[in-house]
């Protein structure tokens, strides 16, 4: 029974079809992308030279705390999610997701705690002005009014991710083709998997987190305060606790997206796919018992410390196997450059260099240097920015042409590339001095020795700011005007279900299931 | 000089004034601008070797990874007509490359271990220091020798000593722009000086990088951290941890000098506070209260509450109900501050005769001619009662 989508807005707001949420979450993230690539912009305005010149101290806080609070929670996390939306049936050969009317919800929902998120701006007092990470106390007894709206926005985006997350594992289990086993699945789809768990794990502690924070306000409690008998560490622990499975949370789907995407330009099947599949299942685990690295310096006691220690720098295993896997996919392929495959080689040179950060800050007594430095910004930013952010782009060129059945611009597409590299390393590389010179992050003003470096940050961040235009600019282009690209099968080398369905995808797709072999 | 000629100039002279400077005291000039600092501790050299240690594996790492990659796209491209091959397994090269890395961690954690263990060896210190973090200002607390009861304490605020005008760009930034402050701590060279570390409101975190400490001042927790500083000089840091509005202008200069010029100061820190001690047993009139009430307004209430009284951050001073109403609510607001605002309580800030007197020049100036005034033994019973 075939039908098309229903007319005008109902399509959208009622939407219940996986392609059409997806192209939404898709959409949203790219939104958020911008508002917090904006604020990042003021930032590192502010940040050019030495002096107040832009903003003042107040407002730099506020920007600092929702570039990151956007970035993560707006922009990587829905992007990801929308990709799942879009690809996952379409990679298991499922015809749609377990639970689309969830999965309508799950994605209404975030328009809203977005819009109640950035409205605390034009609030009395201003909006959320303690960090990404929010500490308690200065998120509680010293935060502005507005922090009852930031808590309520964390709930809801919370309730999101969880039914998303309960979605993906509903289709992941129950809709897989005939076939396609656990391990036939590909990569992106394992990735995914995984990451939903740690989502329905972690998303529940924030949501506790911030709900002693309500208590701690609004009823009277002292969860964190230690006037009233609480202890303002034991927020860093349950936050952390969320926090660290955060980070593989938005990386283990980029790590996904790059082990289809290296094959494929490589002509050659992934290296060592069951390694992978334990590999990310290992990080996953890892990821669970490492929180505290957050915390050297808060005055953990020695044994704690060197549990931290070691247990965090057994993250390099199985983190090194999949970068080893990636490479040795390359070696004896058949390699070609396209766009997506540009973006993937940067992708494992930058967040290898992030992952080689991560190993000097998980040293403890080094640390006592780094932390809260501006060399753990040039590290999360290695592993975020470079790794999830430019795998979100290969992904995006890659499965373009599936998604609209045109070709995106090459020679466009190559440029973006190589602005954002260029500008992205500019921006960040910097950073590593700046923070091993002294420099605390989240300060809108410094020293005059620390002022060369940070100029050449702020240009490099124009620079990779202005590339996302050329971006937008692209893909609309390509979904407007693009040459026409009908064939099932856009890149010789690629393998997969959602390449055997029609390009663009139909609206309906897997109405009956493939076999597979 | 304009700033940026001068920085021209110290980067093409500076490591002529780098020989020049050798003998004299350590500074900000001698800190590198692209590498975390040895600094003038043994253990800051443990932790800079680790760190060039873990910097030297990485590049070591990289080196390899990157080159068979390279290697592989420059060899194996489709456009040179290279076949792909199908080899996508291989037990032999995963075991390795798994269980090589357990190999590079252990060599690496080893060090960790070791240096970690030196940090956390706060024993046998000569000197504690107290130091506490505030909204945004740093507490020192000299207690003396551990177990020393009898010594006379010595404490006193350390303040961002930078001008506005420099950081609004209305005068040229000097060589210590942000980093200096008004009253610097003194420690002496080669002794071994324990800073037992808290937070009065919020989490700071104390850090100097040249002598190795950082660690976080957590309301409630009392913190340990040491240093023995090899090296006089004057050593520059500034809080680590997001604390609110001025947390970039809250910094740390530490005085590191030779054990006898440390004790004269700490003794002329001592005569100050004996001196204190005396004034606050004393009477004074209201005059007398309201020229010392000035200028403990203008450094500690102007800021936030205006010049002339009329109010900005703060709610005015002129006029207003607290200051013309009774004395004992208006030093209960000054001494207690009002939670939930940016009103701090300065009975923890200021000492019992500048809280008096400042009271009383706010109730006597601004148009607000109260007439009465406070002494320091007044502010003293009021805390008592408490």
């Amino acid at each position: 029974m075939a039908h098309g989508p229903a007319k005008g807005l109902s399509r959208w707001l009622f939407a219940t079809n996986h392609k059409d949420i997806g192209s939404m979450y898709l959409w949203f993230s790219f939104a958020m992308f911008i508002l917090g690539g904006s604020f990042a912009m003021i930032i590192r305005a502010e940040l050019f030279q030495p002096g107040l010149q832009l903003v003042q101290p107040e407002f730099f806080n506020q920007m600092t705390t929702m570039h990151g609070l956007v970035m993560v929670f707006g922009a990587i996390m829905p992007s990801f999610v929308g990709l799942a939306n879009w690809m996952i049936p379409l990679m298991i050969g499922a015809p749609d997701m377990a639970l689309p009317r969830m999965n309508n919800f799950s994605f209404w929902l975030l328009p809203f705690a977005f819009l109640i998120l950035a409205s605390t701006l034009f609030m009395v007092g201003g909006g959320p002005n303690f960090g990404w990470t929010f500490y308690a106390p200065l998120s509680t007894t010293y935060a502005p009014p507005s922090v009852t709206f930031f808590i309520f926005a964390i709930h809801v985006m919370g309730a999101s991710s969880i039914m998303g997350s309960i979605n993906i594992i509903a289709t992941v289990l129950n809709l897989r083709a005939p076939g396609m086993t656990m391990m036939k699945m590909p990569l992106f789809v394992w990735t995914w998997l995984i990451t939903a768990f740690l989502l329905i794990a972690v998303m529940p502690v924030l949501a506790g987190a911030v709900t002693m924070m309500l208590m701690d306000i609004h009823f009277g409690t002292s969860f964190f305060s230690a006037a009233g008998g609480g202890d303002p560490v034991l927020f860093q622990h349950v936050f952390w606790f969320f926090g660290h499975p955060e980070v593989y949370i938005i990386i283990l789907p980029a790590f996904g997206v790059v082990s289809q995407i290296i094959p494929t330009f490589s002509r050659k099947p992934l290296f060592g796919y069951s390694s992978m599949v334990y590999a990310t299942a290992s990080i996953a685990f890892l990821s669970f018992i490492v929180w505290a690295h957050h915390m050297y310096v808060v005055g953990m006691p020695i044994a704690g410390e060197m549990y931290f220690m070691i247990a965090t720098m057994l993250i390099a295993v199985p983190t090194g196997v999949k970068v080893f896997n990636w490479v040795a996919t390359m070696f004896r392929g058949s390699i070609s450059f396209e766009t997506p495959m540009l973006f993937c080689i940067a992708f494992i040179i930058l967040f290898t260099t992030g992952g080689f950060s991560g190993l000097m800050l998980a040293l403890a007594p080094s640390d006592f240097q780094y932390h809260d430095s501006y060399f753990v910004v040039a590290h999360f930013h290695y592993v975020m920015v470079a790794g999830a952010v430019f795998s979100m782009s290969a992904a995006v060129y890659y499965w373009l042409p599936k998604w609209c059945g045109r070709m995106y611009s090459e020679s466009m597409g190559k440029a973006h590339f190589w602005i954002s590299f260029i500008g992205f390393n500019l921006t960040f590389f910097p950073q590593h001095f700046v923070g091993l010179a002294g420099m605390p992050r989240r300060i809108p003003d410094y020293n005059l020795i620390f002022a060369d470096w940070n100029m050449v940050s702020s240009i490099g961040a124009f620079i990779y700011g202005s590339s996302q235009i050329l971006f937008l600019f692209n893909v609309i282009r390509t979904i407007v005007a693009g040459k026409p690209s009908p064939e099932a099968k856009t890149w010789d080398g690629a393998e997969g279900l959602e390449w055997t369905v029609p390009s663009p995808a139909p609206h309906h797709t897997f109405s009956v299931p493939p076999q597979v072999s | 000089m304009h700033s940026k000629a001068k920085r021209l100039l110290t980067l093409l002279l500076g490591p002529v004034l780098l020989i020049a400077n050798a003998s004299a005291w350590a500074d900000l000039a001698d800190r590198s601008t692209v590498n975390m600092s040895p600094g003038v501790t043994e253990l800051g050299l443990d932790i800079y070797k680790l760190h060039m240690m873990a910097t030297w594996v990485s590049v070591a790492i990289g080196i390899v990874v990157f080159a068979v990659m390279f290697y592989s796209l420059f060899a194996h491209r489709k456009s040179q007509g290279h076949q792909a091959d199908h080899w996508h397994e291989h037990l032999g090269v995963e075991l390795a490359w798994t269980l090589i890395p357990f190999v590079i961690l252990a060599f690496m954690a080893w060090p960790a271990i070791q240096t970690l263990l030196k940090v956390y060896d706060t024993d046998e210190p000569a000197i504690d220091i107290v130091v506490t973090g505030y909204q945004w200002k740093w507490k020192y607390e000299y207690l003396g020798a551990p177990g020393d009861a009898s010594a006379d304490r010595v404490s006193f605020f350390s303040n961002l000593a930078t001008p506005q005008d420099e950081i609004h760009g209305e005068n040229e930034k000097s060589e210590f722009y942000l980093l200096e402050v008004d009253e610097p701590i003194h420690i002496p060279v080669n002794t071994k000086v324990r800073f037992l570390i808290t937070g009065n409101d919020v989490i700071h975190s104390w850090w100097v990088p040249e002598l190795a400490v950082k660690k976080d001042a957590v309301p409630g927790i009392i913190n340990e951290s040491w240093t023995k500083a090899e090296k006089v000089g004057i050593y520059r840091g500034q809080c680590a941890e997001l604390c609110g509005k001025d947390h970039g202008f809250m910094p740390i200069v530490v005085v590191v000098e030779e054990q006898a010029d440390y004790d004269k100061w700490l003794n002329g820190k001592k005569a100050e506070a004996k001196k204190l001690r005396e004034l606050m047993a004393q009477s004074f009139t209201l005059e007398e209260q309201i020229t010392r009430g000035e200028k403990v307004y203008s450094a500690s209430c102007a800021a936030c509450h205006g010049a002339k009284g009329e109010g900005g951050v703060g709610k005015p001073i002129a006029g207003s109900k607290i200051a013309t109403g009774p004395i004992e609510e208006h030093l209960k607001v000054a001494a207690n501050g009002v939670p939930g605002t940016a009103m701090q309580a300065f009975g923890g800030i200021l000492n019992d005769l500048d809280l008096a007197a400042v009271v009383t020049y706010q109730r006597n100036a601004f148009g607000n001619n109260m007439g009465d005034s406070l002494q320091a033994v007044d502010v003293y019973k009021f805390k008592s009662k408490k």
